[in-house]
Formats: structure tokens, sequence, C-alpha cells
């Protein structure tokens, strides 16, 4: 009876280390969330190129077309599209410089918090023992601070500045990323190439950065996404409180606290800058939840 | 149990203690505290008096140990703006604060925890579209923007309610959404989340099954299961809403604890800054604290760790 | 004992899943019938279509995907796939129950054993307090568990996996079902544990003359206790005879495969055998007969029609054109 049948030829293993799928780029253009990325795109095209494309200068003022209303209501100019603020600077020129701004700090502080975290995330969860136990505790301190309320007084006291914004952010925002980061790297600790890596006399060092770490970026990616939005808020309620980045560079906070002491009179002038970062937040939060979904649909406990 | 509780305790106070040194270097981080806090035209005796005054010429950690003695009995010196003790200062506000925050936890339980539960169970029709909408837009928007909108709508255009101060239930209305409003949509989607997983596991299937109702099985197994994640991440996250305040209290010129710290920090009060900044903290510290210890309770198998 | 009577009886049944990559056919005409006291064992590869077929008996196919879309599910004659979900309601833990795979999963961490058996007795009888606890009493020695005074306030998590199991058959069996679904019950429990676990099930179907269904894929436990066997391949059932027979005249090519998959302790072997290929896409199944593409004695006409069951012996049913 054994010799009318043949013998299996399934070998469905290969190498082991693919068990953990490489994402091609085939899969992942497809299903893409095509507003939300041409949202970002576009914002990012203004923060990079944003002096060229700006119909005025953002620093300019004119106080001859001060408070002007945007073009869509009665006194309103299609020279000036959203309008102008209380000195006669042009909206949306200032919203599309304001852009780099937003973003040269949200991607700054998402790839140092990241890059960080990441580092304490491999170290604490491969190394061990009291190595992980004192990280970990680090690790608990800094998420058990009020974030926006250190952050405020940290940048109270250091000055209101671009580059301590980012500082000070990126350093208290490592946590975060350490704590989930962690999870996962106990998760690959334990898999079979890790086990024949380490029976390979491969050193600590080698197999935290050139076998764990690829395996952890899809989820560092994921956070960093899902982060930036949250960068760019606290960024801008930052600048809001007038301590985040400082005149005259255009910052979405500021200007939206520009417009405050006149909101009776000149509704667009905090309006525009706040449409502006929810448009932001929402595609970055959009694009990240389908990264998420498209790298590990397990992942929805986030 | 007992154990469990003085475990994290011990954590606890590991943990404040690590804040504290960070507080407590923050007046040392800008340069001489002595000369911040001295009126500009103090002279250089005035300054080097106050320095002893402050104990500044003492070495680094025994001005660490008296900071945190004297912490510990309720001392954390006097707000140079004011001119009183800080803590009395801050209990003063914080009231005003709880108040607040006490609204807008309301608004977000009464609101956000049911959206969610129930754009699980009807996933994929139209309320569970309309939910995530609905989250996902309100976790877009920052909270000083929200804030004046509202403004802007209630209070500009339509005159309905005061921008501005406390007083009456309308002073309370818009300041009490701004605060709630990021984390309804955040508990929305966390609610939705742990439910829809709860869902998917076996022992809902088990108790279709056995052939208990469907509104048995949502709320008795579905729900209570659930409820562990969504109170875990709810309290994990009342941060946020310590966070919010600062900036709601800002907008709506609240006087609770939010607007205290921005207006001490503009003031370069640094007693009363270390002094709200150790105490949110704090607060925080041991809300986490309780919410492990309810959480212990809930679900039976955290004891026996 | 086995009566003559049919307790249940599928015809035709039918379940679909419609999704993105179309339309998965999972149950594909599948009939059988379940006489009083009688086990069946339903055997098969992973993805068969074993577990929906159980799923869609009891009506608890998964929306939004899922649907039942044809034939019929007669418990004592009446058809239970066009009743009300309210009636179903009621028949589930009370004429006709299941157990799952995984017992640690199957019980909710946060309730009390005690209180996850009293549940369906509440719901299905008219029971005072007292009377309700002491049946789970009696559910519980009725499952070899004991100090069930004990027992009944603890924890799922603080059971062993085979009390587990048994727990979750006090669960189901606490209102006197008819039928038993047993779906691959031993799988998740150790070696040592799953014979005991068989034998406290048969015990059980000859204490209250229950009628089991058990889906295995393990030749072993049908041999223990199943009186008949169907083999369902690729959503439909290929073979099905009564256990014995089946073992010495398999007549599907693809039982016959199976049986020899099995290891015997006499013979020395190089290889383990296995069967050639993989199990066919459900959402793109071939014309023909589904196990064609690897049936070692396939004919022509096997990739162009599906061939209908035909009975070989005396109550021994095949779906392949070698026989007929």
């Amino acid at each position: 009876m054994l010799n009318s049948l043949s013998i299996s030829e399934t070998e469905e293993t290969g190498r082991v280390s693919e068990r953990f799928r490489r994402i091609r780029f085939r899969d992942i253009i497809r299903g893409v969330p095509w507003i939300p990325v041409t949202i970002l795109v576009i914002f990012l095209v203004c923060g990079l190129f944003g002096s060229f494309i700006t119909p005025h200068d953002p620093l300019k003022t004119d106080l001859r077309a001060v408070k002007k209303p945007p073009f869509f209501q009665q006194a309103g100019d299609m020279k000036y599209l959203l309008g102008t603020d209380a000195i006669g600077r042009d909206i949306l020129s200032r919203i599309i410089t304001g852009a780099g701004v937003s973003l040269q700090v949200g991607f700054a502080v998402v790839v140092f918090a990241g890059a960080l975290g990441a580092l304490v995330a491999l170290l604490s969860a491969y190394l061990g023992g009291w190595v992980d136990t004192i990280l970990m505790r680090i690790t608990d301190m800094f998420l058990s601070m009020p974030y926006l309320i250190i952050l405020i007084a940290l940048a109270a006291v250091l000055g209101p500045s671009k580059n301590n914004v980012i500082l000070i952010m990126a350093v208290l925002g490592w946590a975060g990323y350490a704590r989930v980061l962690r999870s996962e790297v106990l998760r690959i600790k334990n898999a079979d190439f890790i086990k024949l890596a380490i029976v390979a006399r491969a050193g600590k060092a080698r197999i935290m950065f050139q076998h764990i770490f690829p395996n952890i970026i899809n989820t560092l990616v994921v956070l960093a996404t899902l982060q930036l939005g949250n960068v760019i808020i606290m960024e801008s309620s930052l600048s809001f409180l007038g301590l985040g980045v400082p005149p005259p560079e255009p910052a979405w906070g500021s200007m939206v606290a520009d417009g405050r002491i006149i909101m009776n009179t000149a509704w667009w002038v905090s309006t525009w800058p706040g449409i502006a970062i929810m448009l932001v937040v929402l595609s970055s939060n959009l694009l990240g939840d389908w990264l998420r979904l498209r790298l590990d649909p397990k992942f929805r406990q986030l | 149990m007992i154990n469990y509780i003085l475990r994290r305790l011990i954590q606890a106070a590991i943990c404040l203690f690590g804040i504290s040194i960070i507080v407590f270097l923050l007046s040392h981080l800008s340069g001489d505290p002595a000369l911040l806090m001295a009126p500009p035209e103090a002279k250089p005796e005035d300054i080097q008096a106050l320095r002893v005054v402050l104990g500044l010429d003492k070495p680094l950690y025994v001005q660490f140990w008296m900071f945190i003695s004297k912490a510990v009995q309720g001392d954390f010196g006097q707000s140079i703006r004011w001119g009183k003790p800080c803590l009395e200062l801050w209990l003063m506000r914080f009231p005003n604060t709880l108040l607040l925050g006490g609204a807008a936890m309301a608004f977000t339980f009464v609101v956000g925890i049911p959206t969610g539960i129930l754009s699980a169970v009807k996933a994929g029709r139209w309320f569970d579209n309309f939910g995530k909408a609905f989250a996902l837009a309100g976790q877009s928007m920052p909270v000083f923007w929200v804030g004046l909108m509202l403004m802007l709508l209630f209070a500009v255009a339509l005159g309905w309610l005061p921008t501005s101060g406390m007083g009456t239930w309308q002073h309370l209305l818009m300041p009490a959404f701004t605060l709630g409003w990021y984390f309804t949509a955040a508990i929305t989607r966390m609610s939705r989340s742990a439910m829809l997983d709860v869902l998917d596991s076996e022992y809902i299937k088990m108790a279709r099954i056995k052939g208990l109702p469907e509104y048995v099985v949502i709320l008795k197994h579905g729900f209570r299961n659930a409820m562990i994640p969504i109170v875990t991440l709810a309290a994990l996250n009342i941060v946020t809403l310590l966070n919010g305040t600062v900036i709601t209290e800002t907008v709506f010129n609240w006087p609770g604890i939010g607007l205290l710290i921005v207006n001490s920090i503009f003031a370069r009060d640094y007693p009363m800054v270390q002094t709200c900044v150790l105490i949110a903290s704090a607060l925080f510290i041991f809300t986490n604290l309780i919410v492990d210890v309810l959480y212990a309770y809930i679900d039976p198998r955290i004891k026996y760790q | 004992m086995i009566s003559n009577d049919n307790i249940l009886v599928v015809q035709d049944l039918k379940t679909y899943f419609y999704t993105s990559r179309g339309v998965v056919k999972a149950v594909d005409g599948v009939s059988f019938e379940l006489k009083k006291g009688e086990t069946l064992g339903l055997v098969g590869e992973s993805g068969c279509g074993k577990s929906i077929t159980c799923f869609s008996i009891i009506r608890l196919v998964p929306p939004p995907a899922g649907h039942i879309v044809g034939g019929k599910v007669l418990l004592h004659g009446e058809d239970l796939l066009i009743k009300s979900e309210k009636e179903m309601t009621r028949i589930r833990g009370s004429r006709i129950t299941m157990i799952l795979q995984d017992p640690m999963m199957s019980l909710n961490p946060l309730f009390t054993i005690g209180e996850q058996i009293a549940e369906p007795i509440r719901y299905h009888q008219k029971l005072g307090k007292l009377e309700v606890w002491e049946k789970v009493k009696e559910m519980l020695r009725l499952v070899h568990i004991p100090s069930p005074e004990v027992r009944m306030g603890e924890y799922p998590h603080q059971m062993s996996g085979g009390m587990r199991q048994r727990i979750s058959g006090a669960m189901t069996l606490s209102c006197q079902p008819e039928i038993l679904i047993a779906d691959e019950p031993t799988t998740a429990l150790d070696v040592t544990i799953q014979a005991q676990f068989l034998s406290l099930l048969k015990e059980i179907q000859q204490k209250v003359n229950l009628s089991m269904i058990v889906v295995t894929h393990d030749f072993g436990i049908v041999a223990r206790i199943c009186d008949r066997v169907a083999v369902m391949y690729a959503g439909k059932i290929v073979e099905s005879a009564e256990t014995r027979e089946l073992f010495n005249n398999p007549a599907h090519p693809y039982t016959v495969a199976l049986l020899n998959s099995l290891p015997k302790m006499e013979e020395k072997v190089d290889k383990l055998y296995s069967i050639e290929g993989q199990p066919p896409e459900l959402h793109a199944l071939p014309p023909g007969c589904s196990f064609a593409p690897r049936c070692p004695q396939v004919k022509e006409i096997c990739l162009r029609d599906f061939p209908s069951q035909k009975e070989i012996t005396l109550d021994h049913y095949a779906s392949c054109w070698l026989h007929g």
C-alpha cells in the first residue's frame, strides 16, 4: 500500500526567519488610504518648499491690510485668500510656512524618541536581569509624569526655542516606545532564529541590532506614525502658551493664540491654523491606523 | 492582596522620589535661582543674603534633603508672586479643578463608553462608522482649539454662554466639554476595541452555545470582561485630563491649578511651579495605584501573581 | 444503546462565507443522520468544514461573512433552520449543546465555575436557587470532579486542563440535552488525560442516553468511541460507514490515504507517509471531485463531474467514481 502512493513534497518552512513576514512594497501599496496620504504629502511639500509657494512673505506686515476676512466674506480679497491677522500678515502664507515648523518638530521628536525608546527596549528586554529592572523603573518613572505639565515647566525654564522643544519632547517621550517595544523584543527573543544565531556564536550586540531590531521596525513605524499627531498637538499647545517656537517664526499654535484676543472681530485668525493642525493630525492618525492593520492585524490593543 | 498593595506602594514611592529629584533641579536648570527670584534692582549683597536664606550656599544634596523633608511635612515654601505659602494657594484652587475634572469625566464615561461598546456590538453598521469618525476627529483636534471654537460658536456668535471665569453652571459647560472631548474620543476607541476583542473570544461563543439570551451574553460576559481593559486604559489616561486642565483653564480663565501653573511659570515663581508639578505627579502616581488595586479586585487572576 | 430512530437528520446543508477573495463554500451539501444514542465521528483535515458544519447545526455561524444558504437540519423532524432566533436560543444548551476545543478559553476567567455551570440551568429550567446549586454539584459529580462544594467557588485558572474540559462538559450537559457535539474535545489535552476524558464521555453517554457528534482529525479517537464515521473533504462528506467497516474496507482514496498516514507500531518505515499536495482553496474549488488533484487513482471523469453518493455495501456510502 505504501508503494502506490508517493511521499509528500510539502516543504513550506523555508528560512526560519521568514516566519516574521517581510513586507513587500506591492503588499503595502494595496489599499493605501489615499486621502490622508495626499493631505500629508501636501503639507510636507508646504513644509519643504514653503518659501517658494507662499503668495506673500509670512513675516511681512502690512498695516493697511489689517484684519482682512477670508476671500468668501464681504470685505474679503482674493489677494489674501484666508484673510490677514492683526498686523496685516497673510494667514495662508503663515500656515504654509508653519507646516514646516510643525513637521520639523514632529519628525525630529518622533525619530529621536523612537530611537531612544528602541535602544532602551532592546537593552532591557534582551539583556534582562538588573539592566531590565533598572531601565524599566526609569521607564515607569517617565511614564508616570504628567507629560504636559513637566513639558511646560521645562520649556519655561529653558526658554522658548524650536530646538528646546524638540529636545524636551524627545527626552520625555521615549518611555512610551520603550514599553511597547520591550514586549515585542521579549516575544521575539524566544524565536527559533534567535536561538540559531546564539548557537552560531553571534555576539549580543549583533543579535540585538542585526536580528531583533529589523523585526521591531514594523511596530516602531506604526507607533511613530501614531505619535506624530500627538507631538504636533503638544508642540502647538506649547506655542499657544508662548513657550514653544518663538516669534517671528510662524507656528500654528501661536497663530491661534494671536487670534484669540481678536476673536470677536476676526474669527478666521484662530480658526484656519486649527484646521491645519486637525488635518495633519487626522491624516497621520488614519495612516497610522492603516499601517497598524497592515503590518499586524492582531494589533488592536494599542 | 495586601502583599500586592504593599509592593505597588513601594514602587510608587520610588517613582515619586525620582520625579522629585527632577522637580528639585528645575529651578537650578536655568542658572542661579537667587538671581532669578530676586527683584531686578537688588544689590549683590542682597542677592547673597537671599542665597543664604534660601539655603543655596549649602551643597546640592543638603538642599535636596531640605526640600524633601519640608515637602513631606507640607511646607513647599512661599510663593514669590503671591507671598503666601504655596500649599495654601494650591489647596485654594484645587477644588475648582476638581469640579471641572469631575464634570469632564462624567461627560466622558456617560458618552464615551456606551458609544464605544455599542460600536463594537454593531460592528460594521452605520453606528459604528459614525462612532469611529467621531472618535478619530476628536482625537485629532488640539484642546485649545476646540475650546476656542466652542467659545466662538456659543459665546461670540450665539451669545448663549459666557466666555470665561467660573460661577454658574453655564460657565462650567464649555470648559467641561472641552476638557472631556479628547478623553471621550480616546475612550470610545478603547471601548470599541476592547469589546471587539472580548466578543471574539471562546467564552462568548460558549455563552451563546449554552443558550443564554443575547443581552446576557453581551452585558454579563462581554461587558464585564471588556471593562477590565477599558477601566485600566481609562484610568491610565486620566493624566490626559490633568494635562488638559492646563490648556482648558488657560483658554477659559478657569481659576484652577492648571491656570495656576501657567501663571506661576510666567511669573518665574519657582516654588509655586515646583509645588504644582510635584503634587500633580503624586496625584497621578497614586491614582494609578488605586486603579491597579481595583483592577486586581475585578480580575481575580492578578491577585495570585 | 442505539435505537433505530434518527434524532438528527442533516440534509444538503450549505454554509458559505462571502469574503473579499470570493465565496468560500465551507460546507457544500453535507447530509448525514444521527441515531439516538449513537456516536458519529466527523473526520477530516483542518479546514475541511467539520467545525462549521457543527456551528451551522446550532446556527452560530459568525456574521457578517457567514451564511447558511441551504439545506435542512431536522431535530425530531423539526427544521432548525427555519426557527426564529428566540426559539433557537431555547434549543441551544437544552436540547443540543457543544463543547469546544480549548477548555481554558471556553471558560470566562472572571466568573466562578459554579456560576458558569448554573447559568444554563437558570435560563432553561425553572428551579429555585438552592435546587440550582444542588444541580451544579450533581453535574460536577457526574464529571468526576472531587469536592464539588469547594470547586464551585473556584475560578477557571485554578484548575488543570483536564478538569477544565470536564467542567465544560458539566456546563453544557446540565440541562440534559439530547445531542452533544464535541469539537476536537481532546486536542488541547495531554495525551494521558485524553483517554480519561473519552471514557468519561462514553460513561455519560450511557447514563443519559446521549447522542454525540465528535469532530476530530484523530482516527484513534474514532476507533475508541465512534459507532459511525463520516469523512469530510473540502466541505463535502466523501465517505461514511460504521467505524469497523470503514477501517476494514475504506472505499474512497482519501480515506485510504488518511488511514495510511497513521503510523503503525509493527511496521518499520524510513519516511512517514503523508498525502501529496495541499487541501484546495475553498473559494476556488476545481470542477469535479475536489480530491481529484491529489488522488492517486484519478480518472478523467473525476476532473469533470462530482460523483454522487452511492451505497457500496450495507450502510456504507461513498462519493467516488471508482465505485460506480
